[in-house]
C-alpha cells in the first residue's frame, strides 16, 4: 500500500470525511474517551511535565548518537543468533522479506499491527511472493477483509461502526451472530487462532528496540504479537531506524510515556521482549530471527530542524486532540500518517509534492505540541513547513491565487476600502440574522460545516477614524 | 548474521546527515537530569504495595486473591474449580516443590483434573497440550504493583504460551515479588545484563487478561490471548 491513502485530491479526501457523519461521530466521541483517559493518566503521576521533559531529553541523545546505538543493537541481535539487515529503501526492505518468505517456502504468514510495514507495502510484496498474509490485529483484520486503510495509528478501524464490522465479517467469513463487541471479537479469536496455529512466518514492527542487549519490544493489549513470536518458527520485525532505546532503564521510561499518551494506561496487557532466537531446549518462540531497519526517508530528516519529528513514539496523542482531524478523520490526511503528526512527518518522508496541503490541515492552535509525550514542537514543524512550501513556490493554487489577490487588494488603498465598505451588501443575498450559513465562492467549503459571522455595519477603518476624532460606537 | 558493508553503509550515512563522523565506541548513556519514575510509590511498605496492587486489579478486569502459605491449596484449588478447570498447563518451576504445587497437582489428578507441567522433551506438543488447557499456571518473577503487571522471563521449563494459550491466567505472586512499578524491574534487568547475564529469550509483563478496544471504542475483555485472569498473592514464609 505506501504511505500515500485515498484519493490523490486532498479536497476531496477532505469532502468524502466531512460527509461521513458516522465517521465523524465516532472519531469525536473516540477523540473525547482517549482525551480524557490520558488526562486522567498523566495527572495521576502529579509531575507529569518531569516525565515528558526526561522523555525529550532520552530521545534527544538517542537520535544524537543514532549510529552508535544501531551498531551496539545489531551486534547484540546477531550474538543472540538473529540476522540484521539493514534496508536504505521500501523496495530493499521488502525483497529482504520476500527473499525470507521463498527460502521458507512460506504459505502462511501472520502479522501484528506495525505502521512500519503499512508504510513499505509490506504486504503486497509479500503476496507478490506466494504467500498469504493475515492481519491479525482485531482493527487490522476487519480493514482487510474490508480492503481498508486505518484511519487512526492506534485504532485503525475507528471510522467503522459495529453493523458495518457484522456486515464484513458476514460477506467475507460467513459470521451469523450479532453485532455486539464482544460477539464480533470472540468470531475474530477463533478464526485467527486457526491462522496462528498453521502459520510458518510471523511479522511484527517494534515500538522500541534495547540496544544494550538486542530486545525488540512490542506495546500490545490483544496478544496477537505474543502468538505471532510465539509460535511460527521463524520471526520477522521490522523497525524504523530511530525506534531504539540505550538501555532497559530507557524502555521504562518511553513505554510509560507510550502506554499513559495513547491510551491513558498504566501499562498495556503485554509488554512483550523478545531477543534473538529460542535458547536450547526451548520449544516456543522462532529458530530464525530476522530484524530489518528501515530507513525509507528518516535519515534525511536527521540533522535538519525537523529532526525531533523523529522523536516520535506513535502513541497518536497529538491525533487525539486535534480539533482538524475531528473534522475531516483520518484518511482525509492521505497518508497512513494522520494528524499533527503525519503533516509534519508525510511531507518528509515521501516529499512535498503530494503532500503539500497537509501542514494546512491544521489550525496551529498548538495542543498538539502540548499533548506530546516527548514535547515534539509540532505545530512551530508545520509553520515551518508552510513556509517552505511558500518560498519554492509550492503552495496550494487557492493559497497562492489568496495571497497574490490579497497582496494586490491590499496594497492599492482604494481597493481595499470599496470592497471593506461593501462586503456586507455584497453578502447580503446569504445573510440571515447576522449569519451567513450558505455562503458563495470560498466562503462555501466554510459555510457547510459552520456559521460565518456577517460582516459588520462599520468598517474597521472608518470606526478607528471617528474613534480618533472622539465619537464613534464601541 | 549480518553483512557488514550493509550496515556500515546504512550507518555512515546516518552519520554524514548528522553532519560528524561515525561513532562507532565511547557513547556513554548520560545522567538524566530529572528521574520522576524513582518516585512512584517511594517508601511504601510491602503491604502498602500489595494494596496498590489489589486496587489495580479492579482496573485490568483481573481476580485478585491474598492468601498465607498454609491456605495456598485450598485458594488455588477454588481458583481452578471457579474457572471450571479440567484442563491444566503449568510451568516447570523450581519453586513447584517450595509451594507444595507438586502435591497439589497430584491431588487434582486424583479428581480428574489433568493436570501438566511444561515438559520440554515432548516438544511441540506443549502447545498442543496449552492451546486445550483450560488454564496456564505462572510463577511472577516480579510483580509491578502501579500496573498489576507480572513479570515472566519465559525458558524451556516455562514456555511462552502457557500463559497465552489457555482460556484463563493463573499466577502465583510471592509477595515478596512486588515493587512498585517497572522501574524496579527494569533496572533488575539492565543490571543483570550488564553484569554478562544473558537476559531471558522473552520477557513478557503481563497485566491482566487480553482486550481490545477495536470496535467503536468498545472494551471487549478477552481477545486474541486469556480471556480471564486470577492473581494469587502469597504472603512469605
Amino acid at each position: 500500500m505506501g504511505i500515500r491513502i485515498g484519493n490523490p485530491s486532498f479536497d476531496k479526501r477532505v469532502h468524502e470525511g466531512i460527509e461521513n457523519e458516522f465517521m465523524i461521530e465516532s472519531v469525536s466521541s473516540a477523540q473525547g474517551r482517549f482525551r480524557s483517559r490520558k488526562a486522567a493518566a498523566s495527572e495521576e503521576l502529579g509531575n507529569w511535565e518531569d516525565w515528558r521533559a526526561l522523555g525529550e531529553e532520552i530521545r534527544t541523545h538517542t537520535l544524537e548518537n543514532i549510529d552508535f546505538y544501531l551498531q551496539q543493537l545489531s551486534d547484540n541481535v546477531v550474538k543472540r543468533g538473529g540476522h540484521v539487515f539493514f534496508a536504505e529503501t521500501a523496495e530493499e526492505a521488502n525483497a529482504y522479506v520476500q527473499n525470507v518468505v521463498k527460502k521458507k517456502n512460506a504459505k502462511k504468514i501472520v502479522k501484528s499491527k506495525s505502521m512500519v510495514t503499512e508504510e513499505i507495502g509490506l504486504n503486497k510484496a509479500i503476496e507478490e511472493a506466494g504467500a498469504e498474509v493475515v492481519e491479525t490485529d482485531l482493527g487490522e483484520w476487519i480493514l482487510q477483509l474490508d480492503g481498508d486503510v486505518p484511519s487512526h495509528i492506534v485504532t485503525p478501524a475507528l471510522h467503522l461502526n459495529r453493523d458495518q464490522i457484522k456486515e464484513t465479517f458476514m460477506e467475507k467469513r460467513g459470521y451469523d451472530k450479532s453485532n455486539t463487541p464482544e460477539e464480533l471479537g470472540l468470531f475474530a479469536r477463533q478464526e485467527l487462532r486457526k491462522d496462528f496455529l498453521s502459520a510458518d512466518i510471523g511479522i511484527t514492527g517494534c515500538n522500541f528496540a534495547v540496544a544494550e542487549s538486542g530486545a525488540v519490544t512490542f506495546v500490545t493489549n490483544e496478544g496477537n504479537a505474543r502468538l505471532a513470536t510465539a509460535l511460527p518458527d521463524t520471526q520477522i520485525t521490522v523497525m524504523g531506524l530511530e525506534r531504539i532505546v540505550p538501555t532497559w532503564e530507557e524502555l521504562d521510561v518511553l513505554v510509560s510515556l507510550l502506554t499513559r499518551a495513547a491510551v491513558g494506561q498504566k501499562l498495556t496487557s503485554y509488554i512483550t521482549s523478545i531477543t534473538g532466537t529460542r535458547l536450547a531446549g526451548e520449544i516456543d518462540g522462532p529458530e530464525e530471527f530476522h530484524l530489518v531497519i528501515v530507513d525509507n526517508g528518516r535519515s534525511k530528516i536527521l540533522g535538519t530542524e525537523f529532526q525531533s519529528a523523529l522523536h516520535c513514539i506513535r502513541c497518536a496523542a497529538c491525533i487525539n486532540v486535534c480539533p482538524v482531524y475531528r473534522h475531516i478523520g483520518g484518511h482525509a490526511y492521505g497518508s497512513i500518517y494522520p494528524g499533527p503528526i503525519g503533516a509534519v512527518l508525510t511531507p518528509l518522508l515521501d516529499g512535498y509534492e503530494n503532500h503539500k496541503e497537509l501542514p494546512y490541515a491544521s489550525t496551529l492552535c498548538a495542543a498538539c505540541t502540548e499533548a506530546c509525550p516527548v514535547k515534539i514542537p509540532l505545530h512551530e514543524h508545520l509553520i515551518r513547513h508552510r513556509e517552505i512550501i511558500v518560498e519554492n513556490g509550492m503552495a496550494p493554487t487557492a493559497e497562492k491565487a489568496a495571497m497574490n489577490g490579497f497582496v494586490k487588494w491590499s496594497t492599492h488603498p482604494a481597493a481595499y476600502k470599496m470592497s471593506a465598505k461593501f462586503a456586507r451588501t455584497a453578502l447580503k443575498p446569504w445573510t440571515k440574522d447576522e449569519t451567513i450559513t450558505n455562503g458563495p465562492g470560498p466562503l462555501k467549503n466554510w459555510t457547510e460545516q459552520r456559521d460565518f459571522p456577517a460582516p459588520g455595519r462599520q468598517t474597521f477603518r472608518s470606526w478607528f477614524k471617528e474613534r480618533e476624532k472622539g465619537g464613534g460606537s464601541k | 548474521m549480518m553483512d557488514l558493508d550493509n550496515r556500515n553503509h546504512f550507518l555512515n550515512n546516518l552519520a554524514r546527515n548528522l553532519g560528524r563522523s561515525r561513532r562507532t565506541e565511547g557513547v556513554v548513556r548520560p545522567k538524566w537530569s530529572l528521574n520522576p519514575q524513582w518516585d512512584v510509590y517511594k517508601d511504601y511498605t510491602q503491604d502498602e504495595l500489595v494494596d496498590v496492587l489489589e486496587e489495580q486489579c479492579k482496573v485490568i478486569h483481573t481476580t485478585f486473591k491474598r492468601t498465607d502459605f498454609a491456605n495456598l491449596e485450598a485458594v488455588l484449588t477454588e481458583t481452578v474449580q471457579g474457572h471450571d478447570g479440567k484442563i491444566i498447563i503449568a510451568a516447570n518451576d523450581p519453586r513447584n516443590d517450595e509451594y507444595g504445587l507438586d502435591s497439589i497437582y497430584e491431588s487434582w489428578r486424583e479428581d480428574a483434573v489433568d493436570v501438566r507441567l511444561w515438559n520440554k522433551k515432548i516438544g511441540k506438543e506443549n502447545q498442543v497440550f496449552a492451546e486445550k488447557a483450560d488454564i496456564g499456571i505462572t510463577f511472577s518473577e516480579i510483580t509491578l504493583a502501579e500496573s498489576g503487571t507480572v513479570t515472566l522471563f519465559n525458558d524451556r521449563n516455562n514456555g511462552r504460551t502457557i500463559s497465552l494459550l489457555p482460556r484463563v491466567h493463573v499466577v502465583i505472586i510471592p509477595k515478596s515479588t512486588i515493587v512498585p512499578r517497572m522501574t524496579q524491574a527494569m533496572r533488575k534487568i539492565h543490571e543483570a545484563n550488564a553484569q554478562g547475564n544473558d537476559v531471558s529469550s522473552c520477557v513478557s509483563f503481563i497485566s491482566g487478561p487480553s482486550n481490545s478496544a477495536d470496535i467503536e471504542m468498545n472494551l471487549i475483555v478477552g481477545v486474541h490471548g486469556p480471556v480471564e485472569a486470577t492473581y494469587i498473592v502469597v504472603d512469605d514464609k
